[in-house]
């Protein structure tokens, strides 16, 4: 047996980390979906009409569309009835502030490595805490509305901001944009909302964070972030869910409007259940994230570090509409034992002198499977438009696949685009060269493997960055190499 | 410090090593020279436990250990060290975090606490100036677009770093020019001690113009042939190794 194999063997032994549930009495919804259930969510939320005519709308799209299978994936049919679309800590909700929080909900999330009490947080960064579907506590509200900075929970964000959600809402992704788009617009729950005014830095990273707690219920957030001219944000989002045998859907969307001159980063590290080795159970994870460079000189940058779900089918993009607006997207991917991932994005330039980077980093392992799907559409008005990008896989072992698929569409020909691509095995002389200078196994894959994909890792916030690492070596010692 | 006796190795069912007795004392230099295919590399694959090598038959004693029981890692963090022919690649991976986390597993394993980052950069530069290397190097990606020389030069570098008791330096000279070969050498003699020790792989004996070996050895088919000293070397450099080859496998074909 050659070590890369042994090294296969002995990983798959550790398991999820995150895989433990706490019992919360819940307010939930029937199980199934119909338009009482999308009004019973409308209901619940206690929303304007508007907003439940826009839900039934999407509903009635939705029901129309068929499943998309383009996607290099997959998974036994999803029943869309044997899903309960509402489900919600009894104690959450409502609350004043932080002191009112159900002390069991504080300590879920100090499980998880967040402290909701602002007193604790050493580093700056405020946080929306968001348990099954709702937006449980959000920090630091008051430092960042001084600077007349909006951040809260979305449904919050429906009754106090109505003008923000009724001309943003749908406006960067369509309800109708695909299938779990539609499906989120009829029943998302709840999410986080982000509003930068003009000339306003935000001076601490934003985050949300989800956690999937409650049994056979889908999660459906929507996260909405408005920046106005000149402004700047960076975003975190992460996300975590119990270990169950039954799949659990998660179907989020989110929109990123970028005025001029102003600049978004949006960082991801998933972390959703993968299911165990054997490939029973774990999160189908179908999200729409999409960005708009509305104004000329906006800059809108994904981050996303991928090491969760059973399924992923997920593909950030940025629509680069203002002259000179830049989009980027790095992404590292990380796949083990029966886990999928078809993620990519799409870069559309529309306005001149746009420019785009894609830097996609894929790892496989165990007998996962693992694609890169890119479209790259420079129109004809997009004249002197550059895209770069570069899609790396790296393979462990011999049973899992990386697969590249770049969509290449230039309409105009001034423009510019590079495209490069490698694939590599992790070597059996690279680990004997880390084990004989005193490295033990798993840190030599954590090391080679942090090494590839570093060039993404460095677009991270630092606190997450470290995050990210450990996540990245305990995911293939979890699972792979 | 090393006792090698009646050493037996194959690859993949191929007999390579076939017999080798070696005996390395603390404060000695030897010297491996041998044509190539004599297994040279071969035994440094052994000594450091690469996998896919059968240890068919004898015995390896390394400070009181018994080597062949110890996995790559343990025997590395014991104190060996091998000096790669071909060192590899780690994109993405600085020298100096790599062997920042090199540094504190043997740390680790002698029961030492970790070194903090002012005294690890302070250990950097004062063993940066034994082999001249430029800091840019240690900061760029483990070996990757180094030239032949960078790279050897680098190993000598790792080596001054980690302090082993017994450093097997596998051809290290093939490839330097004159000056790479006196940086190296002088290196390797500076970091040389009474407590340390170092076995030389190579293939010409210019390297031993610039290190002086105590005991040289050449390894043909799998054996040591012939040991002697310094002149032994000198006198392969003038004779190549037909001689040896002529020798001995007439007498493997009576
Ligand atoms: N992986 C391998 N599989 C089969 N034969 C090998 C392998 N590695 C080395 N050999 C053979 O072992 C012999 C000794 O090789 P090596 O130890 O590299 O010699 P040297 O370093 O003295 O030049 C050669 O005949 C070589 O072809
Ligand atoms: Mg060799």
């Amino acid at each position: 047996m050659s070590s890369d194999d042994q090294i296969l063997e002995e990983f798959t032994s550790k398991e999820y980390e995150h895989g433990w549930s706490v019992n919360f009495e819940a307010d939930e919804a029937p199980m199934g979906l119909n338009e009482e259930i999308v009004r019973f969510i409308s209901h619940k939320k206690n929303e304007p009409k508007w907003l439940l005519d826009w839900r039934l709308k999407s509903y009635r799209h939705w029901a129309q569309l068929k499943e998309p299978k383009w996607a290099n994936v997959e998974y036994p049919k999803i029943d869309y009835q044997g899903i309960k679309y509402y489900s919600a800590p009894k104690k959450g909700g409502k609350i004043k502030s932080l002191n009112e929080l159900d002390p069991e909900m504080i300590k879920t999330f100090e499980r998880l490595g967040i402290s909701l009490n602002e007193q604790k947080r050493l580093s700056g960064i405020a946080v929306d805490a968001v348990i099954d579907s709702v937006s449980v506590a959000t920090t630091f509200k008051e430092t960042l509305s001084e600077l007349g900075i909006i951040f809260c929970s979305f449904s919050e964000a429906v009754h106090e901001h109505p003008e923000l959600i009724k001309k943003y809402l749908g406006s960067v992704i369509p309800a109708a944009d695909n299938y779990f788009s539609a499906l989120n617009s009829a029943v998302f729950s709840d999410g986080s909302f982000c509003y930068i005014p003009k000339g306003v830095r935000c001076p601490m990273e934003l985050s949300t964070y989800f956690r999937i707690n409650a049994a056979n219920t889908g999660q459906f957030e929507r996260t909405l972030i408005i920046a106005e001219d000149d402004s700047y944000v960076s975003y975190l989002e992460g996300c975590t869910a119990p270990m169950r045998d039954e799949n659990q859907l998660h179907a989020a969307v989110v929109e990123i409007y970028a005025a001029k001159n102003a600049e978004v980063k949006y960082s991801t590290v998933q972390n959703w259940y993968p299911g165990n080795k054997d490939g029973t159970g774990g999160i189908y994870n179908f999200v729409t994230k999409r960005g708009i460079c509305a104004g000329d000189h906006a800059k809108i940058s994904w981050t996303q570090v991928e090491t969760g779900s059973a399924v992923t089918w997920k593909y950030p993009s940025c629509i680069l509409k203002g002259d000179h607006s830049v989009g980027e997207f790095y992404s590292v991917a990380v796949t083990n034992n029966y886990q999928q991932a078809d993620t990519g994005t799409k870069m559309i330039h529309l306005g001149k002198h746009t420019k785009s980077r894609i830097v996609s980093k894929g790892i496989s392992a165990g007998k996962s499977q693992n694609s890169y799907r890119g479209h790259v559409k420079v129109s004809k008005r997009a004249t002197h438009s550059r895209n770069f990008s570069q899609c790396d896989s790296l393979l462990m072992g011999n049973q899992c696949g990386a697969h590249t698929f770049p969509y290449i569409d230039v309409d105009n020909s001034n423009s510019q685009i590079e495209h490069e691509a490698t694939t590599s095995k992790i070597g059996e002389d690279q680990i004997f060269y880390c084990k004989q200078r005193g490295l033990d196994e798993e840190s030599s894959v954590a090391l080679i493997v942090n090494g590839f994909a570093k060039e993404v890792m460095n677009n991270l916030p630092m606190e997450f960055a470290v995050e990210a690492q450990k996540l990245l070596a305990l995911t293939l010692e979890g699972s792979v190499g | 410090m090393i006792s090698i006796k009646n050493l037996h190795a194959k690859i993949e069912g191929k007999k390579i090593l076939k017999g080798i007795n070696l005996e390395v004392k603390p404060g000695e230099v030897h010297a491996i020279m041998g044509p190539n295919g004599s297994g040279k590399s071969t035994l440094a694959s052994v000594l450091t436990g690469r996998d896919g090598y059968e240890i068919t038959d004898g015995s390896v004693i390394f400070e009181n250990k018994n080597l062949l029981d110890l996995d790559t890692e343990e025997r590395a963090r014991e104190g060996i060290f091998l000096a790669f022919q071909y060192p590899v690649e780690i994109p993405g991976v600085s020298t100096t975090n790599f062997l920042k986390t090199a540094l504190n597993q043997i740390r680790q394993h002698r029961g030492e606490k970790n070194l903090d980052a002012v005294s690890f950069l302070k250990l950097v530069k004062s063993k940066m100036k034994l082999v001249d290397i430029d800091q840019s190097l240690l900061s760029r990606s483990l070996n990757e677009g180094f030239s032949g020389g960078e790279k050897k030069r680098n190993e000598i570098f790792q080596m001054a770093m980690l302090e082993p008791k017994l450093s097997i330096l596998d051809e290290t000279d093939s490839g330097l020019d004159i000056d790479a070969l006196r940086i190296v050498a002088n290196g390797v003699n500076s970091l040389k001690s009474k407590d340390n020790a170092s076995i030389l792989i190579t293939h010409y004996q210019r390297l031993l113009d610039y290190i002086m070996p105590d005991f040289v050895h050449v390894l043909f088919d799998g054996k040591i042939v012939k040991t002697g000293n310094k002149s032994l070397a000198l006198e392969l450099e003038e004779k190549g190794y037909d001689w040896i080859k002529v020798k001995h496998s007439s007498l493997e074909t009576i």
